[in-house]
């Protein structure tokens, strides 16, 4: 395209800065090496990605509750051609989990190679810590 | 009152990758000669609705900057979002303004330059276009990858097979060659797809949609002004329909098709008062060969899990059953995200008047009834419009 002639624009950084307050205990958790869910405590429903409010009953009286992680593959993908914030990543494995404890998630797959997962596949959602040492969660076959 | 509604106009660019032009000059491509075929004159138009993501370009407000360079300033104006179903959105706008009786003429311009920022920058935008927090930030989440699940899940649940996206591909290619608004030109083979490298596995660089500059336009006009403009050949809308679903995948129940699809397709169906085997013509949101299979099933042209029976036996070519996106589709017309859902609707009313460039593309009809379906993300947003001559 260098034959097109174009001018370049001002460049421009941009990051946001995330409020956590009301899943705080989320991350200060996953520090201690569990993944917590939050649970209404007026309709009961379970929620996974953690709510501070409740979507079926508009409660914002909720419980936390640590998560066993146990639970099957439903589907997954292996990722080679990656965003431009994952370049300093090896390709990477994502999949959803349906967990015993009712809720299902979505996280990397590792410990194991592309060729050996399947659809049904029993895995345990675990804490873990990035490379570059944030906090996240994964799935590792059982 | 509830009021008829009609597509009287549509103007389509060259898509492509169009670093000739900025965002108003590839708008103004569309919207002449959307204008020119609708016959009016331009003070006529009352509203400007404007479909289009922005980000990838420098404008950050598009519709503004394009209505004064179309000499439209003045009138109605806002710009819709509604991720890759973004067009549509603004089609449905647009059209609710004069069903509803607010306005008798609007002009409804999809737009996107999605080229003016690096690959790599690209894939990031569309990849935290889901949700950022609890998929991207921590999982990388792709374009690719968010259907890539879906595939898995379709090839384990009704044992599709690489080879059967491959078809839909080759099939694509097959029609954007006779298109000359298209992107890619050359017909491909199942061989090109399989051996092209992994994207987000299983999906190749063959089973995905381009990134895509481009622009399409549409005019619409109330009942009255379709008679006393003597519009001889109007193309009427006789259903819309709408859906949403989770922005967070973990949270649906299955993945092997998209509800919202489902949802979207029997209000339209509803109010058009037909049923799917109906259509005669459907421009479906292939923006990866596993959607087109998907929709096949989710918009009710086949049974759930026997979408590859279509492909399989040509039902969905030129002649068959139910052609689909016998322009090239977003997979190989191009996918300039918040032109699409207008793209479909140009390609679907010059389709219905018998006006299509290359006559070796041009659909037969009967009942004269043709179905636009458009996706935002994953399922996130759907629109599903019906036309009908």
């Amino acid at each position: 395209m260098s034959t097109i002639p174009t001018i370049k624009s001002k460049p421009m950084s941009l990051s946001y800065d995330i409020p956590i307050s009301k899943t705080k205990q989320f991350w200060d958790n996953l520090k201690e090496g569990k993944v917590l869910a939050t649970k209404c405590k007026k309709c009961g429903t379970l929620n996974f990605p953690p709510t501070a409010d409740c979507p079926n009953c508009y409660s914002s009286d909720i419980e936390w509750l640590p998560l066993n992680g146990e639970g099957e593959i439903e589907t997954f993908t292996h990722v080679i051609i990656k965003p431009q914030s994952f370049q300093e990543y090896e390709p990477y494995t994502i999949a959803i989990a349906r967990l015993k404890d009712g809720v299902k998630v979505l996280a990397w797959l590792t410990g194991t190679s592309i060729e050996n997962i399947k659809v049904g596949m029993k895995v345990k959602l675990q804490a873990k810590i990035h490379q570059e040492g944030t906090l996240t969660y994964e799935f590792t076959p059982i | 009152m509830f009021r008829r509604v009609a597509v009287i106009g549509v103007g389509h660019s060259k898509f492509g990758i169009r670093q000739d032009v900025n965002v108003n000059e590839i708008a103004f491509e569309s919207v002449k000669p959307a204008i020119e075929d609708a016959g009016v004159n331009k003070r006529d138009i009352e509203l400007m609705v404007l479909g289009s993501i922005g980000v990838w370009y420098e404008e950050p407000l598009p519709a503004v900057s394009i209505a004064e360079y179309c000499g439209l300033s003045g009138i109605g104006l806002l710009r819709t979002e509604a991720a890759c179903a973004t067009g549509s959105a603004a089609f449905f706008t647009a059209y609710s303004a004069i069903a509803g009786g607010q306005v008798d003429i609007a002009l409804v311009v999809g737009v996107e330059k999605m080229r003016e920022v690096d690959t790599l920058t690209a894939i990031e935008l569309m990849g935290r276009a889901g949700c950022y927090l609890w998929e991207f930030h921590n999982f990388g989440v792709t374009f690719p990858a968010y259907y890539a699940l879906h595939a898995t899940a379709h090839m384990a649940k009704y044992g599709t097979t690489e080879e059967d996206l491959a078809l839909i591909a080759v099939k694509n290619h097959k029609y954007a060659a006779m298109n000359p608004n298209a992107q890619f030109r050359k017909p491909i083979t199942i061989d090109d797809v399989l051996s092209s490298m992994v994207i987000a596995w299983p999906l190749k660089l063959y089973d995905c949609c381009p990134i895509t500059d481009g622009s399409a336009a549409v005019v619409l006009a109330s009942e009255d002004k379709v008679k006393e403009f003597k519009i001889d050949a109007p193309v009427w809308v006789a259903g819309v329909g709408y859906s949403s679903d989770t922005v967070n995948l973990s949270k649906r129940s299955s993945y092997v098709g998209l509800y919202p699809t489902v949802k979207a397709s029997k209000m339209a169906y509803r109010m058009a008062n037909i049923e799917p085997k109906d259509v005669e013509l459907a421009n479906v949101h292939d923006c990866f060969t596993i959607a087109e299979l998907m929709a096949y099933e989710d918009l009710g042209f086949c049974r759930k899990g026997e979408g590859v029976k279509l492909v399989r036996d040509g039902q969905v070519e030129i002649g068959g059953e139910i052609p689909v996106n016998v322009d090239g589709g977003l997979k190989a017309k191009g996918h300039p995200i918040g032109a699409t859902g207008i793209s479909m609707i140009a390609e679907l009313t010059k389709q219905l008047r018998g006006e299509a460039i290359e006559r070796s593309r041009q659909a037969t009809f009967r009942k004269y009834v043709a179905l636009a379906h458009n996706v935002g993300g994953t399922g996130h947003y759907c629109y599903v419009t019906i036309l009908r001559r």
